[in-house]
């Protein structure tokens, strides 16, 4: 049969003139079927960039290293949106217009297919010789042979048939003979508006997350804990109307975390156990490990990564501690080859000292490299180069704790001229060249990082997707057909013709004609 | 033999006999066409002495079809017991290297491969069993052989635990369903790439050689088309499913449902090609050719995610490429 056309929204010819024949103009075309074409086209077109190119939400440090890499290309992709293409104007503009098309497109489809559902069944047509009619003689009467493809045609009970089942029409017409048109398809019609109108409810619902949603990442060493306050977050992120005072002060206290790993350092397990107290509350115990958040008051807690965090003390020339703690080092490998920074301004004399430092868990030195050989702590040591001078602390302007500024810092220099290298094994203490203190390597915790995320759209988005996939199968899977089965008496005999109507990938319309023409030729139904 | 011979072994099996169910196919679908063309030819001499009317060709036409029955169906016989015995050793290969990991083949890129290429052929049979498709057959085997030879040579991993990061029954959810319609589609592609094939020969602007003349053998861009459709469309569903079923798993595991990660932003792009397709079957000027060249398009986004993206690009799914 010829394939349905839906185009029912282009205007054929060009508009008169006139403001508002012009808006009219500009909203069918928006809302062309065509235009709707075109528009996922460009829009699955533009979201390539965002895959090649660095973006600066999922990586801002390789973003940055981009666009300084890049003299001419990384200012300019940078400036047109290409390093954020998913919050950039143009790809805000594709999908906004391809959503506007939706709404446009499925509201005139929304009020047709009530009005649709409302309409009878269409007569069958009187020449059925267009639709590759069957004949059959059957010994029924007329009546009877049509009454019976009728029951045949009926829903069927107990298989959501008051939904997929046909409506049907029966006429006696003038010249005697008995028609009767079935047909099936609306539920077709609805998933598809449900589902178009569920991706709506999607964007919707993802919009309503954007302005309540709120993240935070702490860092937590084994031991310690940490209360749930946004000043309390190394970063944090919320939407324009989440209301810092919601935020439910409960504390997290990491007790110890399990880190296993393979020999070949593949990771096999990571479970941070914690102490959870809501305020005035009692405290409990629980885990937290990858797949298998914490729920907490509306909001989860993820485990998002782990390392080390040694614990440091430095000394001044005096003796005196000049700081003393854990400190987090970032993990650089597999094998938690991990780099950290210490910084001891609170010396009792002297200039301030600061340390960029290297920590090796499993500690091995070959011919002409020293490296790690597994994440495990079995012979940790670190590395410590150590500089004076003035750690630029007190410009008011927040450091980051990872990177040492060493604009007015100098590098602590051994016998040979060259930068001292300290080495400290666990437990030990080496003195910095110079008289200017000691280091010592304490212990070595473990850190994890949590993310707290709450996002309230969840549930609906949830619910949106359920329905959009709902949608989706019934309007791709639900027959759209009609079946006409038309019995006249002659000469005594009972001549019915079937003929069917459907598109050319429904096979199953091959069946139903079957069946409604076995039932009208008193045959029964095989079970 | 240990399991991991044992995997290795049934899958250089599958491979070597897919490779000579495609060769098998193919001589199928010639001889089919030569039937054809010799029928009809047949036909024609037929009209011209006048025997029988145009109107009732196919009298002539059968006959000259089982005048030489054996050649075509000989290969048939080989092609089918082939396919058959190689899905069976392939199944075998897949679940050994289950129980050699010790969770689902489906973590790397070898698994993925070894496991795509099993869903694409177990398709073609499912499909088999209903209706008649073996001229999709050579098609099958031979993206089949590919794969798996690829996946022999050049992606093999030893099996390994999974990483933390894996450990969920989401990977049994999400990337059993993405497994399933790499295989799914896979078919319906290679019904797009007849269709277009086909058409063209039929309006005579490509394809038209005597080499191609296997393309009278498969049904006409009609029937190619709905057959895809058919497929696209399960395949479709799948994929909102999966694309939905990930981000349940991203809110879980990395607290956020979707962040465009490389992964994301391709699944993203083959969704919105898909639904490009089903919306241009129904466009007036795309039915057809047009809307069959953005499955195409769909298809190759699909295996760009996992090939391109996964040994090019950083993101959160890193660890699929390892
Ligand atoms: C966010 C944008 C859109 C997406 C993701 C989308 C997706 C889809 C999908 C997946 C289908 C297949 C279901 C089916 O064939 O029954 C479909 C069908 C359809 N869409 Fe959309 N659509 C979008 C926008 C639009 C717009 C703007 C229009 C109107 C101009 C439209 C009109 C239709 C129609 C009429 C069908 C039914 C086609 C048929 O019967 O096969 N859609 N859409």
């Amino acid at each position: 049969m010829a394939r349905m056309k839906l185009d029912n929204y282009v205007v054929p010819e060009a508009p008169r003139l006139g403001f508002r024949g012009w808006l009219r103009w500009i909203w069918r075309q928006v809302t062309s079927m065509r235009v709707a074409l075109i528009l996922l086209l460009v829009l699955a077109l533009a979201s390539i960039p965002g895959s090649v190119l660095p973006q600066w939400p999922q990586d801002a440090a390789a973003t940055a290293q981009f666009v300084a890499d890049h003299a001419f290309w990384g200012p300019l992709l940078d400036a047109t949106g290409f390093l954020d293409v998913f919050g950039s104007a143009w790809f805000t503009a594709i999908y906004v217009l391809l959503f506007a098309s939706l709404i446009g497109c499925i509201t005139p489809r929304a009020i047709l297919h009530y009005r649709e559902l409302r309409r009878p069944v269409a007569p069958a047509p009187s020449r059925l010789s267009r639709y590759e009619p069957v004949d059959a003689s059957s010994p029924l009467t007329a009546d009877d042979a049509v009454e019976a493809a009728r029951a045949a045609l009926r829903p069927r009970a107990g298989r959501l048939g008051a939904l997929t089942g046909s409506r049907v029409r029966v006429d006696r017409r003038d010249d005697g003979t008995v028609a009767l048109a079935a047909e099936t398809g609306h539920i077709r019609e609805l998933g598809n508006l449900v589902f178009h109108a569920s991706l709506v409810l999607l964007l919707v619902a993802m919009a309503y997350g954007t302005l309540f949603t709120y993240r935070g990442q702490a860092i937590v060493v084994e031991g310690r804990s940490f209360t749930n306050a946004v000043v309390a977050y190394d970063t944090f992120d919320s939407g324009r109307l989440f209301d810092p005072a919601s935020l439910d002060p409960f504390t997290i206290r990491l007790d110890s975390f399990d880190a296993e790993f393979s020999d070949t350092a593949r990771p096999l397990h990571f479970q941070a156990n914690v102490t959870f107290t809501e305020p005035g509350g009692e405290p409990v115990e629980e885990t937290i490990s990858v797949n298998h958040p914490l729920e907490v008051d509306g909001a989860k807690v993820y485990l998002q990564g782990n390392g080390y965090a040694p614990v440091i003390t430095v000394r001044d020339a005096a003796g005196e501690i000049a700081f003393s703690g854990p400190v987090p080092f970032l993990p650089q490998d597999a094998v938690y080859t991990s780099t950290g920074v210490i910084k001891a301004p609170d010396v009792s004399t002297g200039e301030q000292l600061g340390f960029t430092a290297t920590l090796y868990p499993t500690f091995l030195e070959g011919p002409f490299a020293v490296a790690s050989i597994h994440p495990d702590p079995t012979n940790p040591v670190i590395d410590l180069l150590a500089y004076v001078g003035d750690l630029g602390l007190d410009t008011g302007i927040p450091q980051n704790v990872y990177r040492l500024d060493q604009s007015q810092l100098s590098p602590v220099r051994g016998d040979d001229g060259q930068p001292a290298l300290l080495r400290v094994n666990l437990g030990e203490t080496v003195d910095i060249p110079g008289g200017l203190g000691t280091v010592t390597f304490e212990s070595l915790p473990r850190f994890v990082a949590l993310d707290l995320r709450a996002d309230p759209s969840l549930p609906y988005l949830l619910t949106a997707a359920i329905l959009t996939l709902l949608g989706l199968s019934v309007s791709l899977f639900a027959p759209r057909r009609k079946v006409w089965v038309v019995a006249r008496e002659e000469d005594g005999t009972t001549v019915v013709t079937v003929a069917a109507l459907a598109p050319a990938h429904d096979a199953g319309v091959q069946a139903v004609r079957e069946r409604a023409s076995r039932a009208a030729t008193g045959e029964r139904e095989p079970e | 033999m240990n399991v991991t011979e044992l995997s290795i072994m049934t899958l250089w099996g599958a491979t070597t006999l897919y490779a000579i169910a495609m060769v098998a196919h193919a001589i199928r679908l010639a001889r089919v066409a030569d039937d054809k063309v010799a029928a009809r030819a047949a036909d024609r001499e037929a009209v011209a002495v006048g025997g029988a009317s145009p109107a009732e060709p196919s009298a002539a036409t059968e006959a000259a079809a089982s005048s030489r029955p054996s050649r075509a169906s000989k290969a048939a016989g080989i092609a089918r017991s082939t396919t058959m015995v190689g899905a069976l050793l392939h199944a075998v290969g897949l679940v050994a290297r289950g129980i050699d990991a010790g969770h689902v083949p489906w973590s790397n890129m070898y698994e993925y491969t070894i496991s795509g290429s099993f869903f694409a052929v177990a398709a073609f049979l499912v499909i088999q069993r209903r209706r008649d498709v073996a001229f999709l057959g050579a098609g099958v085997t031979g993206i089949a052989t590919v794969a798996l030879g690829l996946a022999m040579t050049v992606l093999y991993k030893d099996a390994d635990t999974l990483p933390p990061a894996l450990q969920s029954y989401w990977l049994v959810i999400h990337v059993s369903i993405a497994v399933l319609v790499t295989g799914l589609l896979t078919v319906s592609f290679i019904a797009s790439v007849l269709q277009l094939m086909r058409d063209s020969r039929d309006s005579g602007t490509r394809w038209t050689g005597r080499r191609l003349r296997f393309l009278e053998a498969v049904p006409s861009a009609a029937s190619l088309e709905a057959l895809s459709f058919r497929l696209n469309a399960v395949g479709f569903v799948l994929w909102t499913f999966t694309v939905m079923a990930g981000a349940i798993w991203a809110e879980h595991a990395w607290g956020r449902y979707w962040g465009w990660d490389p992964k994301e932003v391709w699944s993203f792009v083959i969704w919105v090609l898909y639904a490009a397709y089903l919306h241009a079957r129904t466009t007036q000027g795309w039915a057809g050719r047009r809307s069959a060249w953005l499955a195409i398009a769909g298809y190759a986004a699909l295996i760009a995610n996992f090939t391109v993206v996964n040994l090019f690009f950083q993101g959160l799914h890193t660890y699929a490429g390892s």
